[in-house]
């Protein structure tokens, strides 16, 4: 029997596994739930906006928000393409 | 005043309507009034699985269509005299079932009952909604598997959510962790996620491990809830979770793998 359990602890059970995923997808999910519904278009308006002037693709930006006891914050990140793309 | 469950779960055939049917058998044999109504409308099931689906004369949606009064389409249990089984509909539309009809209904049986189960349907559609929708507590039905976990924890959302409870700031819907076709066996040998493991990922107040059973299939054949069959460790388990949302102070069991004698062993268990 311990030799049984020798060779099984060499890997991580299927259990342990299923439940690391679980919990950063929950988490994951969680965050996206409690987020104010116009987020999404929130984002698609900014990047239209960028878009008129700077040519940034789909995914140079980046909505997180966040909110605690006293205060809500919304992260707004925006990547500008380098000078050598903007050119061309 | 009535107290008002949802059983629910996201995912579908997870144990939804065998607890249902259980917990609502359980409650009744304790002596409190209490109606189940089955809101899987176009798939009723609740019928067979309490064995009167020969009984079944008008629905839910008779009901809320004034085609049938409360009281024609309640079947009265054969078995307990204290429970009564709302069927739902198995051809008609769904946009019959709204939430000024539900809302009557579940009113007028407030006035009699002690406690309506409402056996809600799988997924996040209309039924589903409206089940929870009025409810006082919440049996979350979840088995020891990644994408029941994951929807039971999608559900837990909408619970908070999108209730009476939460558009009148009252206060939330109760919500109970049912852990339901456990194997202890599979947990130890690290194949199955363990309680310890769903609890810590949902956080949920655990009302009841249910272990894998064959006695559970046994008694959807026969339309008897799994509650009544007392020898059973589902059968037993059931009786615990009733036992326990009514305050009892009852310790879990059927978590650990039993140990077998050298008899059981050698002709099998129940």
């Amino acid at each position: 029997m311990s030799l049984l359990d020798y060779f099984r602890s060499s890997k991580p059970s299927s259990a342990s596994l299923a439940k690391e995923r679980l919990q950063i997808l929950v988490a994951h999910e969680r965050v996206s739930r409690n987020q104010p519904s116009y987020i999404p278009k929130l984002q698609q308006e900014l990047l239209t906006v960028i878009q008129k002037y700077v040519n940034v693709g789909q995914d140079a930006i980046s909505i997180n928000y966040e909110q605690d006891d006293n205060q809500e914050m919304l992260e707004l990140n925006i990547t500008l393409p380098d000078e050598s793309e903007q050119n061309n | 005043m009535a107290r008002i469950i949802v059983v629910t779960s996201g995912k579908g055939g997870v144990g939804k309507t065998t607890t249902s049917a259980a917990i609502a058998m359980g409650l009744a044999k304790k002596g409190h009034k209490t109606a189940v109504i089955d809101f899987d409308v176009g798939l009723r099931n609740l019928d067979l699985i309490m064995g009167c689906e020969r009984r079944v004369i008008y629905d839910l949606i008779n009901v809320i269509n004034g085609e049938a009064s409360l009281r024609q389409a309640l079947i009265k249990d054969k078995r307990c005299n204290q429970l009564f089984i709302l069927p739902a509909s198995q051809t008609r539309d769904k946009d019959a079932l709204t939430k000024e009809g539900i809302g009557k209904i579940l009113e007028e049986l407030a006035k009699d009952f002690k406690y309506i189960v409402c056996d809600s349907p799988a997924g996040i559609e209309r039924g589903a909604n409206l089940a929870m929708y009025f409810a006082d507590d919440a049996f979350v039905v979840t088995n020891p598997e990644i994408a029941s976990v994951r929807d039971s924890d999608r559900m837990l959302g909408i619970l908070a959510s999108k209730s009476r409870r939460s558009e009148n700031d009252e206060e939330a819907i109760k919500e109970y962790l049912l852990l339901t076709r456990y194997s202890p066996k599979r947990v130890k040998i690290g194949e199955m996620l363990s309680v310890e493991d769903v609890q810590d990922i949902l956080s949920l107040h655990l009302l009841g491990v249910i272990p894998e059973s064959k006695s559970v299939l046994n008694a959807s054949n026969s339309g008897t809830p799994v509650i009544l069959n007392e020898e059973s460790n589902a059968g037993q388990a059931y009786a615990d979770v009733v036992a326990r949302y009514l305050g009892e102070d009852k310790p879990h069991r059927f978590i650990d793998e039993e140990k077998k004698g050298l008899f059981r062993k050698i002709f099998g268990s129940k």
